[in-house]
């Protein structure tokens, strides 16, 4: 089995040494230290490990490292730019869309992914984008909130 | 306050319950410098008011250190507040408003508060988050002991400028004289001192209609961290050289081990196998080669043959014994009240195994170093799991540290510490520290569940809806919110023990879900009966004002007068809380399939001391009862969990979101109490009876599935 030996992440270049096999989560958490994005249920069906591969949507526990060579991966470290946080991080804090926050990357991620696509989703298109990802305390009311605040559709801020 | 909360059977306890280990002799050790105010750990513990009363402690000046400490507050000489509790943060926001209570009484700014929690080397001992009583215990000792820090501070302000202390007053951190001419930082006034007291039985505290910090929806005082993702859980901790652990786990639950072969996963680079009793694991310097290791493991388990869920309430009824908690004196006689009845009902109402799930599994990392063996690990109970690793390695606990990161939530699922253990285990055998996290399939099978259950009811009532007899059984899912607040004459409530066939335990509300769905189902089978009202009905046998508000609130807030077809109500009260849920569903003719509209709750805790956060505590209640009310449900097998992993175990996502408004009754005339669990109960209760009311189709067990 081949080896990757480097991965494009968050617009670096870094050095790697792992079989092409091993899901990207793992290289991502053991190997970079980039441990923003979690591990929940190892199936894809939750959403915890949302990381994106030149803009789509990967669920990096069952993503084999070797489908993302050569290409571009985002996690949730690479949002924040010189210190100031994506417009979805922001929101996330405003909305108080989170209680024990380990869903909370991997949604960030998953709502960048559709604000990339539709600037302005609508309630219907945001619920049906998201429902793969799984927030166990259940704040999905925040949550959508919270992208209609990145979005600049909220009609208000949730108290 | 309920006084049995510590004692119920399904707060899961393994371990001692009391271990005070924090004592002064640690305290003193611990103390550099500055000022510390100590809330003895009897204050906690305290029922109510008469030890309260009883506390001793005179005023000013320098007190005995208590034997026990159940936290302090420190105010060291560059002026940083930090706060040692023993409680953890699992998404319930209480680093926030414990922070508040004291920023309020200090009158600093909530930055300025640091919260130093759950760390046995540095707090002092606490029995656990659970049982919603950081708010109505923790918080008013808290509060205390800054407002004692406060005045202990203004006297030293006062005798540096030799005035009156009546002269000197703190704004926004800040001593200032009376006519602001000088002023003095917390540093400032801190420094040099080495200042140790006790709270003052006569300490008073801000009133609640004087509160500035408290009572305002204050943000996550660390929200920025989970957003970005730098906040490090057990899961995302790397120490040196550490290495990656997994378990190999018996095919089914009480399986002993017949034989093992590991040779296979020795021969692999790097990998440590052990073998102790009835437990193998094996630690290797990444996941991947820890994967191949464990697999490469050729093992044969013997396991007993156990009943499934087939078979469960039947078993769990065939099991029973009477317990003497929880049910409470029979009062007046149900012969009577029968006899008085012009309707009579008998029905039996069940509830399935559920699963936590916490999106973070069990996680622990281990390290021994010089005998000494530290953990970091999500759990709900920090000293006990101390105590199960002492036990476990035969050890003194002082030779045992456990430190809980901020936890990826538990909702009473993490109060033990066997992930704790195997990873110790595994780090002692291989000489280096060692991470453990559970996979999602391990977390369903080798945790523990919310307790099944059967529950009898028997009633009679007037044509004019009084309830006049009303009998109640529960067999085996628990005591909690078994009584209610109803104004029944005649009535004998049971709780029954039972053998439970799987591992069961603490979750959110305890059995207050299973009681409050019998109980305000049969309510609702009640008022059909006698043809009233729901809303109506229940008040007819409500004296206690605070029930009665929160019905009508959410009544109100419903349009409930002016409801369609499929709308369901309910209403209860638990752990010092009221609630009340109204739901409306739609129910597919074809598939049967429920959808929840909308749901209006309100709920009472006395005085708000977050709004913001307690919305959304209250929100994220109603959306987790979802799964228990509508899909929610362990199928087992002979000691086998069938649907343990996602793909098979439905939880609530985004479309299965009503519209949920949620109606906060703000009482600032009442103490606080807590809000985690209480808000998970009316729902069920309400989406049954709404069910009731679309189809004509009487559903007597959770899940609801039509």
């Amino acid at each position: 089995m081949a080896n990757v030996t480097s991965l494009n992440v968050n617009g670096k270049r870094l050095r790697v040494d792992v079989d092409s096999q091993t899901p990207l989560l793992q290289v991502l958490r053991d190997r970079l230290n980039l441990t923003g994005t979690k591990y929940g249920c190892g199936e894809a069906r939750c959403g915890a490990c949302t990381v994106l591969v030149d803009g789509q949507i990967m669920r990096s526990c069952v993503t084999p490292v070797g489908r993302a060579g050569g290409k571009q991966v985002t996690t949730i470290e690479g949002l924040e730019k010189d210190g100031k946080l994506h417009p979805l991080q922001e929101a996330f804090l405003k909305a108080d869309a989170l209680q024990c926050g380990y869903c909370t990357s991997g949604m960030i991620m998953s709502a960048s992914s559709l604000l990339n696509k539709i600037s302005k989703p609508s309630r219907e298109e945001i619920v049906k984008h998201m429902d793969g990802n799984v927030c166990r305390c259940g704040t999905y009311a925040r949550i959508v909130n919270a992208i209609e605040i990145a979005a600049g559709t909220a009609k208000e801020v949730a108290e | 306050m309920n006084d049995d909360l510590e004692l119920e059977r399904y707060e899961l306890f393994e371990g001692p319950a009391y271990q005070f280990n924090f004592n002064r002799r640690q305290f003193l050790k611990a103390f550099s410098g500055g000022i510390a105010l100590i809330v003895p750990m009897s204050n906690l513990v305290a029922r109510t008011l008469q030890q309260e009363q009883g506390e001793s402690g005179s005023g000013r000046g320098n007190q005995r250190v208590p034997d026990e400490i159940g936290a302090w507050i420190h105010i060291d000489e560059s002026g940083m507040v930090s706060v040692f509790t023993g409680k953890v943060e699992l998404g319930q926001n209480i680093r926030t408003s414990l922070a508040q209570a004291v920023a309020e009484e200090l009158h600093v700014p909530v930055t300025t508060v640091r919260l130093v929690m759950a760390d046995t080397d540095l707090t002092p001992f606490d029995m656990g988050t659970f049982g919603s009583l950081t708010t109505p215990r923790m918080a008013p000792q808290l509060r205390k002991a800054a407002a004692a820090a406060r005045e202990t501070l203004i006297s030293l302000a006062a005798e540096q400028w030799k005035v009156e202390r009546t002269a000197v007053r703190i704004v926004n951190a800040r001593f200032i004289n009376h006519d602001a001419s000088k002023s003095l930082t917390l540093a400032e006034v801190a420094k040099g001192q080495k200042l140790v007291k006790t709270i003052p039985a006569d300490v008073q505290v801000t009133p609640v209609s004087d509160w500035t910090i408290a009572g305002t929806s204050v943000p996550k005082v660390d929200g920025r961290d989970f957003v970005t993702g730098k906040h490090q859980y057990t899961t995302d901790m790397k120490r040196d050289g550490m290495l990656y652990g997994r378990v190999v786990r018996p095919t089914a639950m009480e399986s002993t081990l017949v034989s093992s072969d590991t040779k296979a996963a020795e021969a692999i680079p790097g990998v440590v196998v052990v073998r102790d009793g009835d437990f193998v694991g094996v630690a290797a310097p990444d996941q991947q080669t820890a994967i191949r290791a464990e697999k490469a493991i050729a093992i044969h388990w013997k396991a007993p043959g156990q009943p499934g869920n087939e078979e469960l309430f039947e078993y769990l009824k065939k099991n029973s014994t009477v317990s003497s908690r929880g049910g409470g004196r029979p009062v007046g006689s149900i012969a009577d009240g029968m006899a008085a009845a012009d309707r009579k009902l008998s029905q039996t109402y069940t509830v399935a195994y559920i699963a936590h799930a916490p999106l973070e599994p069990r996680a622990a990392v281990a390290e021994w170093n010089d005998g000494k063996l530290t953990v970091w690990t999500g759990t709900q109970r920090p000293f006990g799991v101390r105590s199960e690793l002492a036990e476990a390695f035969h050890m003194p606990e002082e030779k045992v540290r456990v430190i809980v990161p901020d936890t990826g939530s538990g909702y009473g699922g993490k109060h033990t510490g066997e992930c704790a253990i195997e990873a110790a285990r595994l780090a002692r055998a291989s000489g280096k520290p060692v991470k453990l996290v559970w996979t999602r399939e391990e977390e369903f099978n080798w945790a523990y569940f919310r307790p099944a259950g059967v529950i009898e009811v028997s009633s009679g009532v007037k044509n004019d809806g009084t309830v006049t007899a009303w009998e109640f059984h529960n067999y085996n899912s628990g005591a909690s919110a078994i009584q209610s607040k109803y104004d029944f004459p005649n009535q004998n409530i049971q709780f029954h023990n039972s053998k439970s066939p799987l591992r069961q335990g603490s979750y959110r509300g305890l059995a207050a879900t299973a009681n409050h769905f019998a109980r305000e189902v049969h309510m609702d089978e009640l008022a059909h009966l006698v043809n009233m009202d729901p809303v109506e009905f229940r008040l007819k046998n409500i004296k206690d004002q605070r029930l009665k508000a929160a019905l009508e609130a959410a009544a109100n807030a419903f349009g409930w007068s002016r409801r369609k077809k499929g709308c369901g109500i309910a209403c209860g009260f638990e752990k010092g809380s009221y609630v009340a849920t109204a739901a409306e569903v739609s129910v597919d003719a074809k598939t049967g399939r429920v959808k929840i509209e909308r749901a209006v709750e309100a709920f009472e805790c006395g005085a708000i001391v977050n709004r913001m956060h307690l919305n959304n505590q209250v929100e994220g209640a109603v959306v987790q009862a979802i799964g228990g009310a509508l899909f929610e449900n362990i199928q087992f097998k002979d000691g086998q969990i069938l649907n343990g992993k996602f793909s098979r175990y439905r939880l609530p996502r985004f479309s299965d979101m009503p519209k949920i408004e949620i109606v906060l009754l703000d009482r600032k005339d009442l103490p606080s109490a807590g809000a985690g669990e209480t808000p998970i109960v009316g729902l069920a209760p309400a989406v049954g009876n709404a069910i009731f009311d679309a189809t004509g189709n009487r559903l007597r067990s959770l899940p609801l599935t039509p």
